[in-house]
């Protein structure tokens, strides 16, 4: 049997870590990075005595993440303990919510690598509280733990099993990424461990209807150790059934170095939480009224932009997908936009020259060294014909190595602004005419080629200064 | 003699410097040292006590003593403070220095109190006769080989004894009223919310509530005036205002109605102890106050639900004490299993096993629906019937136990029959309305205490009938040495 003869079954469930600056249910700091154990209180430990209190913020930012896919918001919604012994976990349980979660049933839609456009489906996002950190491998026998994560607040978002292929999976994966960054509901930095997948795997044969048994990778946090994870249990599976063997339920985690699931240990796995409703916090009951003042406050959606950079701008769509990719990308695009007013260049000068520099470099758009407003400036100067696109490069270089102050003063203090002027450029036409005349001879005999050469002239005898347009243009009509 | 002065007097003798506060504290400390076979203390703070009280002289001296400056209190080893062990009468917490105080000791420290030490209690507030105690049992006052009642047993001897002026505990099943009727003083749980739970150990969270319990309703007011209030490190702390107690304890009684509840009045109570409340129902009768009978049909659940709410709570709230970040941890542990089996094994008592095992079993899955959801949807019957029962009356009065002071050991084999001394005082934590407790006379030589329950925030009705009810008789000022002031 091949694969094709198996249907992959996908779910993920996606823990976003929550970006508001204390922690869920205590006042400590939710910064990345602090030494050990330096952001933890008494809550977080779980001293005597102490009992959890909800930041009001995490709410909004849950509710956001609500409307921005289309999901039914909870007026009423509850905490619950989830009941399980680990050293990282304080109080031994996790406060979380099981039967009332703030968010429930939305979806999203999702462009797959073909291009085609897919429907998933979101059951249900809660908030619950992350737990610390063990760290296995610097203590000789001994395991470090660090409460500084805590409870860090997670938004956990389980979607519908919904997706058919590890590529799919991806994308979902991606564009959850790309819509908590754009409502800046989290930073996106899987590398910190912003975002986590734990993927939910089963297969079937593509005549049943009913699914097969699932197992759960956990913990994944690259979209590529996501796809390789998928596919390294799609394979185990179908392996197993094909031996006549049957999956057996379980939690596995994946192992980047090897590339292949493994089970959890089953220690590690709890089967009873023992869940009951949280009773050291009340039931969270908000109005319409706070959730229309959430949605009037949202940012416009990747889609949404992408949509009006069409619109406004007459870009193609894959051009504007790409502007609009991060809401801090498609800001920096309009501005520059506006300063230049010529959405076309500018659009092409973000698309290629910042975005290639910005990869090369490896900073983030937020951190980009040329404001909007001096790349809008130079654009408008090309498109003015002041300067050539190859100095406007030059320009642009000097103003990311930080050696120009700014570009107006740049230009002007170097000289840069081209040579325009038609009578100016005639008389250089002439004396290159005169002073070449085999070239020109062979040039009106066909030699096309040498228009290089006489462009090249002019350059040398303007220092590379000349309009090439211009330069072009009038040379063309002297020749013929 | 000091021990016997009420909070109102001792203030007035401090304000005319008749004696200092160091003074009155050294009084205290003396006692409690002198009754050290009470085993009502697990820790004393003189040394705070007395830096305290000096500083509360000074402050009486600059004419801005705060309105409780210079009383000795002592609180039950379940509040955090600051310094200080905090024990939960557990070995578990045998090493815990708390790093920071409970609301509720903050406020009293704050209005001037001079804490004279923590005193001993049941385990993690489990039990109803202090012998679940990992620092011993506590001796009731009025007779050395029976209970002072529980889990406020330290508290209830030492206000009893004349070791403070007054003590804090903590209610959950009748922690604060029934050690009160078993030691002859005044205890108040009031209305679910009303007292801040931040720094108080937790046992079962939707059922702990903090009170006073002191020689008088004339103290008990003042105390709660202070201890009451919403704090917002509590999401089940009510944002209502603080009456001012005090001045309500002289409202006439007459016309108030109050309930007899039959299903409190059945086989089982005590004969001494029926006598003692129906004489106690006639003082009230004559100051003008209407009684009439009330049911209270779901009674009779009560304590199953209890027994089943209880636990699970309390199954969840002491997963913390693994001996990972602090508290007791066994020796040479093998790996995080055998940390977490020992260190709870060794360092949590046998009553504390059990209710952790009862928990975890009514929450387990298959069993969820039948133990747990069912025992809520049972505490939501009793509430209605409290509900019911006060559109009829304003107060409902009885027996706080069933029997006066059992003898230490009696009870410790047969669990049920110790779980059933808090029958007449399960029913309010389970619907979390207000009650106190206040005694009414002796049974062969026991004291014996009835028990006022109020609707929800009417601890000032409760006050008022108790102070009433003290002002016609002297049950209140009897003490353990056979004075009357």
């Amino acid at each position: 049997m091949s694969r094709s003869d198996w249907e992959i079954v996908i779910g993920l469930e996606i823990h976003v870590q929550l970006l508001t600056n204390s922690k869920i249910f205590s006042g400590a700091s939710t910064h990345f990075g602090a030494e050990a154990n330096t952001q933890a209180c008494a809550i977080d430990l779980a001293l005597p005595g102490v009992l959890p209190v909800l930041n009001k913020d995490v709410y909004r930012v849950a509710v956001a993440l609500g409307l921005a896919i289309g999901a039914k918001i909870n007026l009423r919604s509850v905490f619950d303990r989830k009941n399980y012994f680990y050293p990282d976990l304080p109080k031994g349980y996790q406060i979380t919510q099981l039967t009332y979660p703030i968010v429930e049933s939305g979806q999203v839609e999702i462009l797959l690598p073909d291009g085609n456009a897919k429907v998933i489906g979101i059951t249900r996002a809660h908030l619950e509280e992350d737990a610390g950190k063990s760290l296995h491998e610097d203590f000789h026998n001994r395991t470090g733990i660090d409460l500084n994560r805590a409870g860090i607040p997670l938004l956990e978002i389980v979607s519908e099993p919904d997706m058919r292929s590890a590529d799919e999976a991806v994308a979902y994966a991606k564009y959850i990424h790309q819509l908590v960054t754009y409502l800046a509901v989290s930073d996106g930095n899987m590398s910190e461990g912003s975002l986590r997948f734990d993927s939910n795997v089963s297969i079937r044969r593509t005549s049943d209807t009913e699914l097969g048994t699932r197992t759960e990778t956990k913990n994944l946090n690259s979209f590529r150790f996501l796809e390789r994870a998928i596919n390294h249990e799609v394979d185990r599976q179908i392996g197993v059934l094909e031996s006549g063997d049957k999956v057996k339920q379980e939690t596995r985690l994946y192992d980047p170095v090897k590339d292949e699931t493994r089970p959890m240990r089953s220690k590690e796995t709890s089967n009873d939480y023992r869940y009951f409703p949280e009773p050291d916090l009340l039931p969270v009951e908000i109005e319409e009224s706070y959730i229309e003042e959430i949605r009037q406050r949202m940012p416009e959606l990747p889609r949404e932009k992408a949509s009006r950079f069409v619109a406004d701008y007459a870009l193609a769509q894959a051009d504007a997908d790409l502007l609009a990719a991060s809401s801090q990308l498609g800001d920096y695009f309009e501005a520059t936009v506006k300063i230049s007013g010529d959405a076309r260049l500018a659009a092409n000068w973000v698309r290629v020259e910042l975005l290639a520099r910005l990869k090369t470099d490896n900073i983030d758009v937020t951190d980009v060294p040329v404001p909007a407003s001096e790349l809008g400036y130079v654009i408008a100067r090309i498109k003015d014909g002041s300067i050539s696109g190859k100095i406007a490069k030059t320009v642009f270089e000097a103003l990311w190595q930080g050696e120009a102050g700014n570009a107006q003063s740049y230009i002007k203090q170097n000289g840069l602004v081209q040579v325009s002027d038609v009578v100016e450029l005639e008389s250089l036409i002439d004396a290159v005419i005169t002073s070449n005349p085999k070239q020109v001879e062979q040039f009106k005999a066909g030699k096309t080629k040498l228009m290089g050469f006489f462009v090249g002239q002019i350059m040398m005898q303007t220092k590379g200064k000349a309009n090439p347009q211009r330069v072009n243009k009038l040379l063309k009509s002297r020749l013929g | 003699m000091k021990h016997q002065q009420s909070i109102t007097e001792m203030l007035t003798s401090l304000q005319r410097r008749e004696y200092s506060c160091v003074e009155l504290a050294e009084y205290f400390l003396n006692r409690i040292e002198e009754s050290e076979e009470l085993n009502a203390f697990i820790t004393n703070d003189s040394e705070n006590a007395l830096t305290t009280a000096g500083k509360m002289d000074e402050a009486y001296a600059a004419g801005n003593a705060p309105p409780l400056a210079g009383i000795p209190v002592a609180h039950k080893d379940i509040f955090c403070t600051q310094g200080l062990k905090t024990t939960a009468g557990s070995h578990m917490l045998d090493n815990f220095i708390a790093p920071y105080t409970a609301t509720m000791v903050e406020k009293l420290q704050i209005a001037g109190t001079v804490v004279l030490g923590k005193t001993n209690m049941d385990e993690f507030a489990m039990g109803s006769s202090n012998e679940n105690s990992y620092y011993g049992p506590v001796k009731n006052p009025w007779s050395k080989t029976a209970v002072p009642g529980g889990s406020s047993g330290g508290s209830a001897a030492a206000v009893a004894a004349g070791l403070c002026a007054a003590a804090t505990g903590t209610d959950t099943g009748g922690s604060i009223r029934q050690p009160a009727a078993m030691c002859g003083i005044t205890g108040i749980k009031p209305t679910y919310g009303r007292i801040s739970r931040w720094g108080m150990i937790a046992y079962a969270s939707s059922l702990d509530q903090a009170g006073p319990l002191s020689r008088s309703a004339e103290d008990a007011a003042l105390l709660l005036e202070v201890m009451a209030g919403f704090d917002p490190k509590d999401s089940t702390s009510l944002d209502e205002p603080v009456p001012n107690y005090s001045a309500i304890l002289c409202n006439s009684i007459a016309g108030l109605r109050i309930g007899l509840c039959r299903e409190y009045f059945r086989a089982g109570l005590d004969s001494n102890i029926e006598l003692a409340i129906q004489e106690a129902i006639r003082v009230v009768e004559s100051a003008g106050a209407k009684v009439t009978e009330i049911s209270l049909p779901n009674t009779r659940h009560a304590i199953p639900a209890y027994y089943v709410i209880a636990p699970a709570e309390a199954s969840a709230n002491l997963s913390r004490y693994d001996g990972v970040r602090y508290g007791y941890r066994c020796e040479n542990p093998a790996d995080i299993t055998d940390l977490y089996k020992r260190s709870r094994s060794e360092g949590l008592g046998k009553e504390v096993k059990q209710r952790i095992m009862v928990g975890s079993f009514v929450l387990s899955e298959g069993y969820y629906d039948a133990y747990y959801r069912k025992a809520q949807k049972i505490r939501r019957l009793i509430k209605n019937d409290f509900m019911e029962a006060f559109k009829q009356v304003d107060l409902i009065l009885g027996p706080t136990t069933p029997s006066p002071a059992f003898e230490i050991g009696e009870k410790s084999a047969d669990q049920i029959s110790m779980y059933l001394q808090d029958i007449y005082t399960i029913s309010s934590n389970l619907a979390g309305v207000p009650a106190g407790s206040i005694p009414v006379g002796f049974s062969d030589g026991l004291p014996v205490g009835l028990q006022i329950i109020g609707n929800y925030l009417d601890e000032a009705r409760i006050l008022n009938l108790a102070h009433r009810y003290q002002m016609e008789t002297d049950w209140h000022q009897r003490t353990p040495g056979g004075d009357i002031l």
